[in-house]
């Protein structure tokens, strides 16, 4: 057998051998617990064309105050469930908040905030809700102990 | 901040776990096309033509591969993708470069001992081995309860040698026992057992050996009544380099531990202490033990004494001769080193595939490595943790100190290079390993068992009015 045939045999195992290296490395970076799902939106269809908010209009709910200080919320126009049950858009975790205890839900560009008969109540100041209320950027709500507001 | 969209909402966060599988089966084709081609080579190398034992020889290997395979299928369907086609890869190079040298020593001696036959069957019972333990170690965490049953084993496994008439001197090393005709290094099987006795022996010490102690110059260092435990190892290391002469061994048992300890404490206290232990060990050992000073004699100045340092002198020239590509495939001569296809088969392969073949394999030893780390950080349970991690560390110090001494880089050490080496006691052992790796790493990624708490139904409290 040639030399030059030797050399290529020599040459192709060792691009071989790397290929396997190279494609077990690949296979290792492709594999931290597989891909991210979104689970909520059908894939194949658009995103629906967003209609622009207004200038000044809130962009977030942020709660302030509480042992879920600092979580917060993008609206996106669909409701905003608050409380400690499982199905709660943010799941409070406040002894003193129910269940399913408040809601956010908007209405044109103003967003409503709406007690669902709490044990403690949702208080807008010292005012307890009893029907759906307006709210606007940087008013208070409280919840349990734990204040809720909406910011831009 | 978590900033999440509510249309989105907690699905952000939800990941599917796969099994990937037919991954595992590409990658493993890959593999044994390297192990088989490897063979076919050796062949074209050293006799111009492909040996007739090919067809024989690759069912073989691609029966014993899918066997694996299909155990890890049924038995461990979660676990890691990437480790069985490494471990596949790495025994089918190690089998055609043992078959190599058994062709050139017969060439050099036409009566001379062929060692390829017996790995190839020593590989077929180590992979029943693998298959064993996938089947009977259903969850790793029912291994804790046997913590101080496997730490006795260990060390009555580490001790067996030096028993008379049962413990044999070979090469050296008293590392060895012989039942009848069969020769078995129980070091090898130690391993395993003193993994799953330091996981759970720390599991349940941590706490004591993390938060108790004194702050000394920076450092937090532990008590001294709880530096009984790393005492005590260090002193059964020590026996062991002295009395079996087996520094190899004696490295890798004693950094098992202080690993292990680092990790189950997260203080770096313990790698200060481990270091300082095992410096002032390896120093006085050198003072006061010949064969000791040999090894560093060896490793130091090699040509001080050609003929005591041969096999180490003829070791560095093969990786020499070798250079960046290596000679291909049966046309180096690393049956010119001693014992070339069992401690010194690291040499073998970086004279016949070069620093870039040696790399690879060095690389695909890493992987194994990663992915036993890996396997321990997702994984949910503290003793699958560090047993994951324990395993993976004693693969990768046996590679540091049996590599690190056959290129001179640390003092030459008799251990084998996991998978590659000749020795049924360490293919059975380092199969059984990995075994047991799949085995944690399938717990660590099917998927988590819903286990959210009631909440919703517990009361909500009121608050009183004052």
């Amino acid at each position: 057998m040639s030399e030059l045939t030797l050399t290529l045999i020599k040459l192709g195992f060792l691009a071989l051998l790397w290929l396997f290296v190279l494609t077990s490395v690949s296979v290792v970076k492709s594999d931290l617990f597989g891909e991210r799902v979104d689970t909520s939106r059908p894939r194949s269809s658009k995103p629906p064309r967003q209609r622009k908010p207004r200038r000044g209009a809130p962009r977030s709910l942020v709660i302030t105050d509480g042992a879920n200080a600092g979580e917060s919320v993008e609206l996106a126009g669909e409701p905003i469930l608050l409380g400690r049950g499982a199905d709660a858009t943010i799941r409070l975790d406040d002894d003193y908040v129910s269940t399913r205890h408040a809601r956010f839900v908007p209405n044109g560009d103003d967003w409503y905030v709406e007690d669902l008969g709490s044990t403690n109540g949702t208080y807008i100041g010292n005012q307890r809700l009893t029907t759906p209320m307006a709210v606007s950027i940087g008013v208070q709500v409280r919840i349990g102990k734990t204040i809720a507001e909406l910011k831009k | 901040m978590s900033m999440i969209t509510a249309a989105q909402g907690r699905f952000v966060s939800t990941f599917v776990p796969r099994k990937r599988r037919g991954v595992e089966l590409m990658l493993l084709v890959l593999a044994l096309i390297l192990g088989v081609g490897a063979y076919a080579l050796v062949g074209i190398g050293t006799e111009g033509k492909v040996p007739t034992d090919i067809v024989g020889y690759g069912s073989g290997l691609v029966v014993l591969a899918l066997v694996a395979h299909v155990a890890v299928r049924v038995k461990a369907p979660y676990a890691d993708p990437v480790l069985l086609p490494c471990v596949v890869a790495l025994n089918g190079l190690g089998l055609a470069m043992i078959r190599r040298i058994d062709i050139g020593r017969l060439a050099q001696d036409p009566q001379s001992h062929t060692y390829a036959t017996q790995q190839l069957i020593w590989t077929a019972i180590s992979v029943l081995g693998f298959v064993l333990t996938l089947v009977v170690v259903r969850d790793h965490r029912r291994l804790q309860a046997f913590t101080f049953t496997m730490g006795l084993a260990g060390v009555v496994l580490l001790l067996l040698p030096l028993v008379p008439l049962l413990g044999v001197n070979i090469n050296g090393a008293r590392i060895w026992i012989s039942l009848g005709s069969l020769s078995f290094q129980p070091g090898e099987v130690a391993k395993i057992c003193l993994a799953i006795f330091f996981a759970g022996y720390l599991v349940v010490k941590r706490d004591a050996l993390a938060l108790a102690g004194r702050r000394f110059a920076g450092i937090d260092l532990p008590r001294g009544r709880d530096l009984g435990p790393i005492v005590l190892m260090w002193l059964i290391s020590l026996g062991i380099l002295v009395f079996e002469d087996d520094l190899g061994s004696s490295l890798l048992f004693f950094g098992l531990f202080v690993v292990l300890l680092y990790v189950a404490t997260e203080r770096a206290s313990w790698l200060v202490v481990g270091v300082v232990l095992f410096a002032a060990g390896a120093y006085f050992s050198y003072l006061a033990f010949a064969h000791v000073q040999t090894r560093v004699q060896g490793w130091l100045h090699p040509f001080s004494n050609p003929d005591l340092y041969y096999q180490i002198i003829q070791g560095q020239y093969g990786l020499a001769w070798g250079g960046i590509l290596g000679r291909g495939w049966g046309q180096g001569s690393p049956q010119l080193t001693p014992f070339a296809w069992s401690d010194f088969i690291g040499d073998s392969l970086g004279e016949e595939l070069g620093l870039t073949g040696l790399m690879a394999i060095i690389v695909i030893y890493g992987l194994i490595v990663e992915r036993g780390l890996r396997t321990a950080l997702i994984c949910r349970d503290p003793f699958g943790k560090l047993l994951a991690v324990g395993l993976a560390m004693a693969m990768a110090l046996q590679v540091f100190v049996v590599l690190g001494g056959v290129t001179n880089l640390i003092p030459l050490t008799g251990l084998t290079t996991p998978f590659l080496s000749y020795g049924g006691s360490s293919l059975l052992a380092n199969w059984a390993m990995v075994a047991l790796i799949l085995r944690v790493s399938n717990h660590a990624r099917q998927p988590m068992p819903d286990l959210s708490p009631p909440r919703a139904d517990d009361d909500t409290q009121v608050i009183g009015r004052r």
